[in-house]
């Protein structure tokens, strides 16, 4: 018996493992920089990117290599991937491309480096970058881990003939929570054959579903916080959460949206809901300003007239209150790795990598908003992207997700409270169950009712 | 009694294949029972200086409703593909293709195999693509105005078909062994007294094959704990967490959530479930006719 049980243990242990070891390569080694990047068919831009700035990289620092090292996978895998990468150094990347939310939790682990005293000596840095979108890469430690490549708003894309068809304006602009919701229940009256709307949703949507739709939500309530900066402490349990998954029943409810099949089929969002879109199937859809990457020729779903076809607004706040719309940002960001051999050769890289020139393109190529004074005038964003100076205008009353390194794991949290809300649970019980979540991952003397 | 053999006679030979097992199965196992025991994580300051946390991870797994379920989900798979399933499939197809035509036991042999043969991962889109909505058995079935999405309205269903269909032939290769070691003459003396074919089977071939029984349903049994790629990949858990077993409950809090302490306390969880299965069979196997 024991040695089967042993047998189990080995396939428990095998699947337990981060399977950090056969390495050698890259870190330690100063000739050497490993460049670790997300690449899927729904991301095609970034590895185009890396290429080209490896290319020029190598030319003007001969000797050093820039190894790519590009992970094949969905968004919501890649975090994962990265991280058991970053636990040896045997594996860890020299440079590595990571989301602006997570910036602070690997910098608390300790997986990326401090390069403060490098930028100080980058004029670039000192001269072009906008101070604001500089927030993205600074941790709660005040040193800064990482560079912005690019920023993003949130809104509300719409399709202007089926909204004539529906008989609502093709000027749409939602004053409240239900405006939304009665567009969306017209055009589900008038249009059978048309998905009312489209919002991140399920446990595949992770992230996305908690920034893109609950804090979206939650901050146009009069909660408005998740995090308390002035106390110090996450807004949990409160009374606008229960109301944002409130708004999510509804919309499942009424099958106002993707259905909960959909919601949880891992490559629905990424592939057939822009398809939707683009076959003019779909309603509107609340989401970030970077579509135009996905419409372009050679994009996931390509659509000639988009521009022409397509609207965008703002998202509304509930009843109305001031300001009267809720926008987020976030955005992706280039840092260095902790246990890097040649910390030089990597910053270097990514001060090529975001030159003016590359950081337009960059920008150009994922419909991201620039990070750099000079690249806002280029007039190729919005040639491209007609939409770029709409989402550009959001920045200005943007707000940011709670720059901490409990965050992803309250997000997580989120996430689970609005999968159980997607397939029919009760958003009173899913608010409560995530309230204790948070408490049980930030501390129960970190948290205030709201 | 013989003495054992002097040490320096059998530890050569043996030392390589004990560094190996040491390293990678003893080794892994301890930083499991380790990890189990810490609040490590893949990010955030727990990353860089795990803390001893006690049986913290225990106890919130015990109180978990997350763990409940997913230990019952464990159990219903388990018992519905391994033990009825695959075990009960593989040994009528062996009992029937018994004493059979060549082609036929090649043909059926065959098809049955081929599941087998073929990657987890492989095995798991090709029912993928039968089950999905845009899939096979719904073209087939929207003929008759039936079709579903099969993932959604029956996943554990999905997944136990799964299962059974890439597992069955383990069990009707080790049947068939099995069935060809039976003496023909206690079978055909069975059937001189009058006994039918399900008589004969049920009193003569089965207590005879009682060990290989046992084994195989261990085997199996430990195996199908242990499926992870097959329902990842079919549903990921979902939807709604209706498959989500404990490999895949421990996938996500380890690495979708990045709390590799709690992850592991899960690990060791499933342990002793595999632990209380096995315990079962030998006890069964103890207990002589």
């Amino acid at each position: 018996m024991r040695a089967r049980t042993i047998a189990a243990g080995l396939a428990v242990a095998a699947l337990t493992l981060p399977l950090a070891g056969c390495g050698g390569d890259s870190a330690g080694d100063a000739k050497t920089i490993k460049i670790v990047y997300r690449n899927y068919s729904d991301f095609p831009q970034m590895d185009t990117f890396m290429k080209a700035v490896k290319k020029e990289f190598e030319a003007a620092n001969p000797g050093v290599t820039a190894q790519l090292t590009p992970v094949s996978s969905l968004d919501s895998d890649y975090l994962a991937k990265v991280q058991l990468m970053q636990r040896s150094p045997s594996t860890a990347p020299d440079v590595l491309f990571e989301d602006s939310f997570n910036v602070n939790a690997d910098a608390a682990a300790g997986y990326l480096l401090p390069i403060d005293d490098y930028l100080a000596k980058w004029s670039d840095w000192n001269s072009q970058f906008i101070p604001t979108t500089k927030q993205a890469g600074k941790a709660t430690d005040g040193k800064t881990y990482a560079v912005p490549m690019g920023t993003d708003s949130r809104g509300l894309w719409f399709n202007k003939d089926i909204f004539a068809k529906a008989g609502l304006p093709t000027d749409w602009q939602p004053k409240t929570w239900n405006d939304v919701l009665d567009a969306a229940r017209r055009i589900k009256q008038t249009q059978p054959g048309v998905e009312p709307m489209y919002m991140p949703l399920g446990k595949p949507a992770a992230e996305a579903m908690s920034m893109q739709s609950l804090e979206m939500l939650l901050y146009g309530t009069d909660t408005k916080n998740l995090y308390d900066e002035k106390a110090g402490k996450w807004v949990a349990p409160s009374k606008g959460f229960q109301d944002a998954l409130g708004f999510v029943d509804t919309v499942m409810k009424e099958n106002l949206a993707q259905t909960p099949a959909q919601a949880e089929d891992t490559q629905w969002a990424q592939t057939q809901m822009p398809l939707l879109m683009s076959q003019g199937k779909l309603g509107f859809m609340m989401d970030g300003g970077w579509y135009a990457r996905y419409w372009e020729d050679g994009g996931v779903a390509p659509f000639p007239n988009w521009s022409k076809t397509l609207g965008t607004t703002t998202f509304p706040t509930q009843h109305g209150q001031a300001p009267g719309k809720v926008t987020l940002s976030g955005g992706w960001t280039l840092a260095v790795g902790a246990s890097t051999g040649n910390a030089d050769a990597s910053v270097k890289f990514i001060e090529t990598a975001m030159n003016k020139e590359n950081s337009a393109s960059i920008d150009v190529a994922c419909s991201w908003l620039p990070v750099r004074e000079d690249v806002k005038a280029d007039p190729r964003l919005a040639q491209k992207d007609p939409t770029e100076p709409f989402w550009s205008s959001l920045v200005s009353f943007t707000r940011y997700r709670p720059t901490l390194s409990e965050y992803p794991q309250v997000s997580n949290a989120m996430d689970v409270a609005g999968d159980s809300v997607v397939n029919g649970g009760d958003p009173a019980q899913a608010a409560q169950k995530w309230a204790q979540d948070v408490a049980k991952a930030v501390g129960s003397d970190k948290v205030t009712a709201g | 009694m013989r003495r054992a053999p002097r040490f320096g006679v059998w530890l050569p030979p043996l030392a390589p294949s004990i560094v190996l097992l040491g390293l990678f199965v003893a080794g892994p196992i301890m930083w499991c029972f380790y990890a189990a025991f810490t609040n490590s994580a893949l990010s955030g300051i727990a990353a860089r200086r795990p803390k001893f946390v006690g049986l913290d991870n225990f106890t919130t797994a015990f109180t978990s409703s997350d763990v409940a379920s997913s230990l019952w989900l464990t159990v219903v798979f388990v018992l519905l593909s391994a033990v009825l399933g695959q075990n009960g499939l593989g040994i009528l197809l062996a009992v029937f293709l018994q004493h059979r035509g060549k082609l036929l036991r090649g043909v059926v042999g065959t098809v049955v195999v081929a599941a087998w043969v073929l990657p987890e991962v492989v095995a798991a889109f090709a029912i993928y693509a039968f089950l999905n909505a845009g899939g096979t058995l719904n073209e087939v079935l929207g003929w008759f105005g039936l079709g579903q999405n099969w993932l959604y309205t029956a996943p554990m269903l999905a997944v136990v078909l799964a299962n059974v269909w890439r597992g069955t032939a383990f069990s009707m290769l080790v049947y068939q062994a099995a069935l060809s070691e039976v003496p023909s003459d206690l079978v055909e003396a069975a059937e001189v007294d009058g006994a039918g074919p399900v008589g004969r089977f049920w009193h003569v071939v089965l207590p005879v094959i009682r060990r290989t029984v046992v084994t195989n349903l261990m085997l199996i049994t430990l195996q199908t704990l242990g499926v992870f790629g097959l329902i990842y990949v079919l549903t990921a858990g979902g939807p709604d967490n209706r498959t989500r077993t404990l490999p895949l409950l421990m996938y996500e809090q380890a690495f979708k959530f990045g709390q590799i302490g709690y992850g592991t306390a899960i690990a060791l969880v499933l342990l002793v479930l595999g632990a209380v299965f096995s315990l079962v069979y030998i006890r069964s196997l103890r207990a002589e006719v």
